[in-house]
């Protein structure tokens, strides 16, 4: 496949940007969310420590992804051997319920790790957004800082440039890194293809309707696809106009309520 | 699968505040069928809300305070593609307040557009964001004049502010690569030519001028560059990995290389590279890499590989062109953190040479650089760092300033006026004896790091209470550790020494070459001494390096005075001492310690703590 070729270009930015966060920022840990992004993340985060994963991998569970998710975790886990801490989430009851249901939803995921950052004192997290998926996502830096509860200060963001990320911070900050910022869901596909790296077959077409975007399923929607291959896939993404995150209910909710989400500490 | 070119082109668009930029943006994607569906009904929806027609900005102005007050507060960027290629289009914010946000849009980008309003003309950031663009690198700008239809369409105008930046530019040394009459708005110009509002204009439209537009390839073609990020080594392994990307030019297999600036050499045995199916015999430029070495020399972050014929320079001395973006003004005898590539050295400003005035391009007279300003400055370390100029060597020739956590400027560096000291390096050390211990041999015997804690502050501030309390507690901690005060070095080491400015003056620079000594040699050492002058106390952090920290011992000269232990500031007044700090001579309090402690508010026991729990952490190994 000598045309992805320029996937060599996206995959060195993500290995030193993994590099970078290694040696600055103890303790560190990644969110896995089981998806095809932090997937193809997990295989580079190989890649760059040459076959091992020296930090923890951390789920987020609200024990509502679909059964396959929870399947192709625990296969992965056993072939690959990495550390997994599964943290639950806690129950919409206790979420606030001025939100509207989809967002509501979608927050117990953002208390779930604001538990687990308290408990554990990460000083580092790494996720597997993306720009082109959300335009608040396209504002994000690589090394964003946020304080102890999660919150996101995006209308007074670092400066970032050149490589050099802001690694340092006074005590009660963390930092979300995010090493996959600069690749588009085509590109994670062909990777994904070109690698050979293991996905949830929940992204592959049956009959008729596929998952493009994995999430919890009250609030997550199959599209409608025919595509049964990496190849289909590849090739509907190359023409389609459709939005990856249709199928994702909290989006749609307001036109602020991702924002709020993420101001929030929403990933 | 079709058979185009992947790889994509990274273009910032810049301009004044409200010139049109996201604007522009917004329509191009609109009028190439790049917006995904539903979404101009989402448009409509938003901006009628906000009582407008359609805002084409507010596909990137995602955030609803940008939506609300119509300007860009952060940059963006969003994928497009042509016939021809892909692109990522970054969006930089033109109003003042944001310009940190422009620059890290902008950094980022092989090639710009300067957006210009029509009706406006050139204006403040207009030019100061052409200047950035300079200074960031970017040598492909094209430039379009906006708002063509607020200017009813006239040649004479587009001709008028054309020529304005132009002019501008030239002066930067840049050609423009096009100028195009638009109308963002509506559309003119951009995907399609308008014939009907401006048939004057027989140019191409932005969007096949884009396409004309070069990708900056990986600079293969200069000399090798491999900036070390790590050293892994794993157990059951015996490889020692050396991890890092090549900056420029190409490592082979079998390369001698040489590390700088420790000088030592060696030969790469092996690239590594997970899970590759074939073995590597080279890396070029842009790649992430590991390597090997046939000897196990002392490699570490921060260091740099080249080939022997051709290294980088070795100083400790550099000029560079700058921008400052701190609220904080930079002055002269500040001290930074220079950053580049993974070099991290502590700097001092030496001299500011010139600030530049981006509306005239005049360099002006003055001796600090206020936020959003341009300067030459001379950077001073203690250590010897491995440098290039900018112009030699894109990738490793720039600069990122830091200030404690934050990002406060960048630029380039220029080494026309320095002369390489490798080689006085190398003939020194031969005069230093070679300790075959290092210093983190000390530091894991010793459990912690040596450091140098400087206390400052009045006398009565509480200096040596707080000095004496922190080293018992050190002392039961079983840590290595020792107070530098008043009657100890007076009666040795500085019992020549009286108290005129120079004698005062030395005494300190003597202290703080003992301290870093001793520091050096895994202790860790705490001065107590009034220290007033920010110059004397900024050649003991040059003497010390990372090892320092300053400890401003607060507390108001009043109380001090209340207090008046030894009955000097009575004597003081009544003419009996001359010159003593706080009545008849200045204390200049430091600007940036490393943490304060308010002795006025706080008792002696939990100043104590305080400061104990700081150095804890600092020399924690
Ligand atoms: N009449 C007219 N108005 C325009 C045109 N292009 C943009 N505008 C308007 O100018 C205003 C500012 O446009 P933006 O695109 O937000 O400007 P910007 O350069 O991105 O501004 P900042 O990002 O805040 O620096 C908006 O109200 C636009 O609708 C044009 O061609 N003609
Ligand atoms: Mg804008």
């Amino acid at each position: 496949m000598p045309m992805y070729d320029y996937l060599d270009e996206l995959e060195s930015r993500t290995i030193y940007i993994l590099r970078e966060a290694y040696n600055r920022v103890k303790p560190l840990g990644m969110l896995w969310s089981i998806g095809k992004d932090s997937t193809a993340l997990l295989w580079m985060i190989r890649k760059a420590f040459y076959g091992r994963v020296p930090f923890p991998m951390i789920q987020l569970d609200t024990e509502m992804e679909l059964p396959e998710v929870y399947e192709f975790r625990d296969q992965l886990v056993k072939d690959w051997g990495f550390e997994l801490k599964v943290e639950l989430c806690p129950p919409e009851e206790e979420m606030d319920q001025t939100l509207p249901p989809a967002t509501r939803s979608a927050t117990r995921k953002t208390e779930g790790l604001r538990n687990l950052l308290l408990r554990d004192q990460y000083r580092g997290m790494i996720l597997g957004i993306r720009r082109d998926e959300q335009s608040m996502r396209a504002k994000e830096r690589i090394f964003s800082p946020r304080t102890l509860d999660g919150k996101w200060d995006f209308k007074d963001q670092p400066a970032e440039l050149w490589d050099q990320y802001k690694t340092d911070f006074p005590q009660g900050t963390h930092v979300r890194i995010h090493p996959i910022l600069h690749w588009t869901e085509l590109d994670i596909w062909r990777y994904t293809l070109r690698e050979k790296i293991p996905y949830v077959p929940l992204y592959l077409s049956q009959n008729g309707k596929r998952y493009r975007s994995l999430g919890e399923k009250n609030i997550t929607f199959p599209i409608d696809s025919n595509a049964s291959t990496l190849e289909e896939i590849i090739a509907e993404l190359e023409v389609t106009r459709q939005p990856e995150r249709a199928g994702r209910a909290m989006d749609h909710d307001s036109e602020d309520s991702f924002e709020r989400l993420r101001a929030g500490g929403y990933m | 699968m079709t058979s185009k070119n992947l790889t994509q082109l990274n273009m910032v668009i810049v301009g004044h505040v409200d010139h049109g930029k996201s604007t522009l943006i917004g329509r191009l994607l609109y009028d190439t069928d790049s917006l995904p569906e539903g979404k101009v009904e989402e448009l409509k929806a938003i901006s009628e809300k906000r009582g407008m027609d359609i805002e084409w900005s507010f596909v990137l102005d995602a955030f609803q305070a940008e939506r609300d007050q119509a300007v860009t507060i952060d940059t963006t960027q969003i994928w497009f593609k042509t016939e021809k290629r892909n692109y990522v289009i970054i969006d930089a914010p033109g109003h003042r307040e944001f310009l940190k946000n422009m620059i890290s849009g902008a950094a980022a980008a092989d090639a710009a557009i300067l957006v210009v309003d029509a009706d406006e003309g050139v204006q403040e950031q207009t030019k100061r964001h052409a200047y950035l663009l300079h200074l960031l690198g970017i040598q492909q700008v094209g430039v379009v004049i906006n708002k063509m239809d607020l200017v009813g369409h006239k040649k004479e105008r587009y001709d008028e502010v054309s020529q304005e930046v132009v002019d501008y530019l030239a002066h930067l040394g840049i050609t423009a690569r096009f100028i195009v009459p638009i109308s963002a708005r509506h559309g003119d110009n951009i995907a399609s030519i308008a014939e009907k509002t401006m048939p004057w204009y027989d140019g191409e439209t932005v969007l096949s001028n884009l396409d004309k537009l070069q990708i900056q390839p990986p600079l293969v073609d200069r000399p090798m560059r491999f900036m070390v990020q790590d050293v892994y080594r794993y157990k059951g392994d015996e490889r020692r990995i050396i991890v890092g990307r090549v900056e420029s030019g190409i490592l082979n297999k079998g390369d001698k290389l040489l590390f700088s600036p420790s000088n030592l050499e060696a030969t790469v045995v092996s690239l590594e590279k997970w899970n590759s199916e074939k073995e590597i015999t080279y890396a070029k430029a842009g790649e992430s890499m590991g390597f090997t070495l046939d000897k196990p020399i002392f490699v570490e972050r921060g260091h740099i590989a080249s080939t022997h014929d051709n290294p980088p320079m070795l100083t400790r001395v550099f000029a560079a062109n700058i921008f400052w973006i701190a609220h904080h003004e930079l002055k002269e005898g500040m001290l930074l953190t220079a950053k580049f590539g993974t070099c991290s050295w502590p700097v001092m400003v030496q001299s500011i040479n010139k600030v530049i005035n981006t509306d005239d391009l005049q360099n002006e007279n003055q001796k600090q650089v206020k936020r959003n300003e341009m300067a030459e400055v001379v950077l001073r370390s203690s250590e010897m760092m491995a440098l290039y100029s900018y112009v030699n060597n894109p990738r490793t020739g720039r600069l990122v300033l830091f200030d404690k956590y934050d990002v406060v400027g960048g630029g380039i560096i220029d080494m026309a006026k320095f002369a390489d000291q490798r080689n006085v390096s190398k003939a020194a050390d031969l005069y230093s004896v070679e300790h075959l211990l290092r210093r983190e041999n000390r530091e894991w015997r010793n459990g912690h790091k040596g450091a140098v804690i400087w206390l400052t502050g009045l006398s009565g501030s509480g200096k040596s209470s707080v000095a004496m309390e922190v080293e018992k507690l050190l002392f039961n901690q079983e840590k290595q550790v020792y107070v530098l005060d008043g009657d100890n070095v007076r009666n040795g080491l500085n019992r020549d020494l009286g108290f005129s400015d120079e004698d005062r003056s030395e005494n300190i620079r003597r202290i703080g070459e003992v301290a870093a000594l001793m520091a050096d040699a895994g202790m860790i050492v705490i001065t107590a001494f009034i220290s007033p002058f920010k110059e004397d106390r900024m050649r003991a952090r040059a003497a010390a390096g990372q090892s320092f920290h300053e400890v401003y011992i607060e507390a108001d000269l009043a109380t001090c005075e209340q207090r008046d232990p030894k009955g000097l500031y009575q004597k003081a007044r009544e003419g009996k001492i001359k010159e003593f700090t706080g009545i008849s001579s200045p204390y200049e309090a430091p600007d940036n310690p490393e943490i304060v402690v308010d002795t006025q508010h706080h008792s002696l026991e939990e100043c104590a703590q305080q400061v104990l729990t700081y150095v804890n952490d600092v020399t924690k190994v």
